[in-house]
């Protein structure tokens, strides 16, 4: 993999070129990590029911182990020499196509180790909570094969070195997640926002492979050792198309405007997979990719510039729908929305911005899996009603769940000491630094998440009790607590990685350093005016869902904007206008040019033969005797012909 | 002697058994104007056998002999079948393969 010598690497002043050493001691156990989780899925998938008793205890077992040989592998990594931290191993030759090789190796490098730790770890622990929230469903073994097989396809995707392995990962994403999104599947309503996961994801799966394309096109390889190390050559027009189409790629994947309507609908799985994706996998692999392609990011602003666009509309949208939202689980999707558009908003800032989008990714995943867990756990103690307007004072019968649900709520909005304050914070001032317009929609964002995460608390734990007659709240299992509080814990401490500039010189090699520009009011006087926005988000909730009665029922004499928000900002429509309606018209046109073109030819020229045939059909009567005058008339007309042919 | 008067009764022969073939229904009456029109042609076979004064003819008439009984052998076997399953010997009657 060390294709590029490193003094070609010295000479490189712009973005960090990727050369990485090659695997030895403790690293060349690095495929393990992927393959464990990989063979816990194809052992769950394939043994069948033999496997149903131990299955899940095999499925959190691999990912455990995976997440113990990340945590070797992080502190192996931590020892090395600071200049010297990306190892790549070689696992074979994929393919080769004349000139083009492409090289099946894993990339382990600071990025890659900040997201095994995040994948295995969260992942483990959403495994951990699936034992006891699948406990009752019977094809639990098969749905943590379905996980190991997402957790195995995630890590491909963040220990790739090459673009095309990146794609097998993201394509393998992409299943599982369909599989999983889908894992109710008797239920129409699951079944189609599988479809539409797939389908959408489909658009964006091809910005990834017309940019892996457009890459390999422009450096004659996909691998990140050589198109990091020529990325400068490249002429900027062709940087730029590589970036947006890339850019495309993650939105599908990240549920970024306009390919955001999946994520939402996606709410249809259960509740831990919503968790998965929407904290560990699946969303963070837009947010890596664009991160990962630094080497062209870098180089060319107008692409950073539509990252940053497509940042802020959907920070903006992913709120405004989750101020709307009575569904817990859709509330918090609107939520993940928003949260990772200000991830990509950071990594659209460039240099200054791409360890903060990590770190938010990171942060974010440990507030997020809390959340949509304890979401779950909510669930499970009412009868799988996710309604908020049916919950009401469920602290009292929900103490863990409430405890660190408060925690992960505390993170998202922002509140110091906890972890969200620290990321968001920070990216909030990146912002104001880079743009006055663009800091302004990521602060707007912050009150708008402190409004919609309070009415979310508000409406489910606070206020009233507003529960259906049959239900009865109570804990949940152990088994299920204990992966709450271990997240909680991470949700409160996460934040510190942080002190020191920790993160950001961590990731500094792979994504390259930059100069720290200064905000006139002080990064403390922007943490000021963030918490004063906040707080005014909280006071709004506090006076229209704390001091006043929650109805059972949603108001339906609702402001236009409340309509808007609930119908998802009208996406759908959107997408049914523009997109689903002009091309089931052009199919519609094309399916009656095929029904009576295409089909006219073939079908007149087959009655033709059938009308002749049918004529000479009447010849065949079954009487022997008129064959006999046939058979007469023939030979008669031999003879005939003989006689004209030897007189003539 | 001449030739003539022995093809012409050949010819004769030849056409009452193909005017008994087409409008005959009664398959027995059939197949004898069959072997009518075989043995027709074996008469003008051992004519000209005669008239140029080899034996081909002869040879090939025996062979339209022996083909002959199988063929009776054959047939009647068939028409009795017939006979038996559909209490008919009517060729017309016999038309179902048509289908």
């Amino acid at each position: 993999m060390s294709l590029v010598p490193s003094s070609l690497a010295a000479l490189h002043s712009g973005a960090p070129v990727v050369h990485a050493a090659s695997a030895d001691g403790v690293f060349s156990l690095l495929w393990l990590v992927v393959a464990l989780p990989a063979l816990g899925a194809a052992v769950l998938l394939l043994g069948g029911r033999r496997t149903d008793r131990w299955g899940h205890w095999l499925g959190v077992g691999t990912v455990a182990v995976s997440f113990l040989l990340s945590l070797v592998l992080f502190f192996a990594l931590v020892g090395r020499d600071s200049g010297d931290r990306q190892v790549s191993q070689h696992l074979w030759t994929w393919f080769t196509a004349g000139k083009y090789t492409v090289n099946l190796d894993l990339l382990y490098d600071q990025l890659s180790a900040v997201f095994l730790l995040l994948i295995t770890g969260v992942g483990g622990i959403i495994h951990l909570y699936s034992v006891g929230y699948m406990e009752h469903d019977e094809r639990r073994r098969r749905f943590f094969g379905y996980l190991n097989l997402f957790v195995a396809s995630m890590l491909t995707l963040v220990l790739a070195a090459d673009y095309v392995g990146v794609f097998l990962g993201w394509e393998g994403v992409g299943l599982a997640s369909y599989l999983l999104i889908g894992f109710w599947q008797y239920k129409p309503s699951a079944a189609a926002a599988a479809k539409k996961a797939f389908v959408i994801n489909r658009v964006g799966d091809i910005g990834l492979s017309l940019g892996s394309a457009l890459i390999f096109v422009t450096f004659g390889s996909t691998s990140f050792a050589v198109v990091s190390a020529n990325a400068d050559k490249a002429s900027s027009g062709t940087l730029t198309a590589i970036g947006l189409l890339l850019l495309l790629a993650a939105c599908g994947k990240s549920a970024q405007f306009p390919l955001q309507t999946w994520l939402l609908d996606a709410m249809e799985g259960p509740t831990p997979v919503s968790a998965l994706i929407h904290a560990a996998t699946m969303v963070t692999a837009g947010v890596y990719l664009i991160v990962r392609s630094n080497f062209i990011f870098s180089l060319t602003e107008d692409a950073r510039t539509g990252v940053v666009i497509v940042g802020c509309i959907t920070l903006l949208m992913g709120a405004i729908i989750g101020c709307a939202k009575d569904d817990i689980k859709k509330a918090l999707a609107g939520s993940t929305m928003s949260q990772i558009g200000y991830m990509i908003l950071a990594a659209g800032l460039g240099p200054a911005g791409y360890a903060l989008a990590i770190f938010h990714l990171l942060t974010h995943g440990f507030f997020k899996a809390n959340m949509f867990l304890g979401a779950g756990s909510v669930m499970h103690g009412t009868n799988d009603d996710v309604n908020m307007r049916h919950y009401g004072a469920l602290q009292k019968a929900m103490p863990v769940t409430f405890v660190t649900f408060a925690i992960g709520y505390l993170a998202i909005i922002g509140v110091p000491p906890f972890a969200g304050f620290w990321s968001k914070d920070r990216i909030i001032e990146t912002a104001f630094a880079d743009n006055f317009v663009v800091g302004l929609c990521a602060l707007v964002g912050a009150g708008i998440t402190a409004f919609y995460m309070t009415r979310l608390m508000l409406m489910t734990f606070v206020t009233e009790q507003r529960w259906e007659p049959d239900v009865h709240p109570h804990e949940s299992p152990r088994v299920m607590t204990i992966p709450l509080i271990a997240l909680a814990a991470l949700s409160a401490l996460g934040g510190f990685l942080i002190l020191n500039g920790w993160i950001t010189d961590w990731l500094a090699p792979v994504v390259g350093t930059h100069e720290e520009k200064s905000l006139a009011i002080g990064a403390l006087g922007m943490s000021l005016v963030t918490l004063v926005v906040v707080a005014i988000g909280i006071a709004i909730a506090w006076t229209f869902f704390g001091r006043r009665a929650v109805p059972r029922e949603a108001p339906t004499q609702v402001s236009v904007f409340t309509r808007a928000a609930r119908a998802e900002l009208y996406g759908d429509a959107f997408n049914e206008e523009v997109i689903v309606k002009p091309g089931y018209t052009g199919i519609r046109g094309l399916s009656v040019f095929d029904g009576s073109f295409v089909d006219g030819i073939a079908e007149g020229t087959a009655s033709a033969f059938g009308g002749m045939s049918s004529w000479f059909r009447l010849a065949q009567n079954g009487f022997v005797r008129s064959y006999a005058l046939a058979v007469l008339s023939g030979a008669a007309l031999v003879l005939l012909a003989l006689l004209a042919v030897n007189f003539s | 002697m001449s030739a003539t008067p022995f093809i012409v009764l050949s010819a004769i022969l030849f056409t009452i058994g193909c005017l008994g073939v087409l409008t005959r229904r009664n398959a027995i009456v059939v197949f004898m104007s069959v072997e009518l029109m075989l043995n027709a042609s074996n008469l003008a076979l051992v004519t000209f056998s005669r008239a140029n004064g080899n034996l081909e003819g002869q040879i090939a008439a025996f062979f339209v002999m022996v083909v002959a009984a199988a063929e009776v052998v054959v047939g009647l076997a068939i028409i009795m079948t017939i006979f038996r399953t559909r209490r008919s010997a009517s060729v017309d009657d016999a038309s179902l393969l048509k289908y």
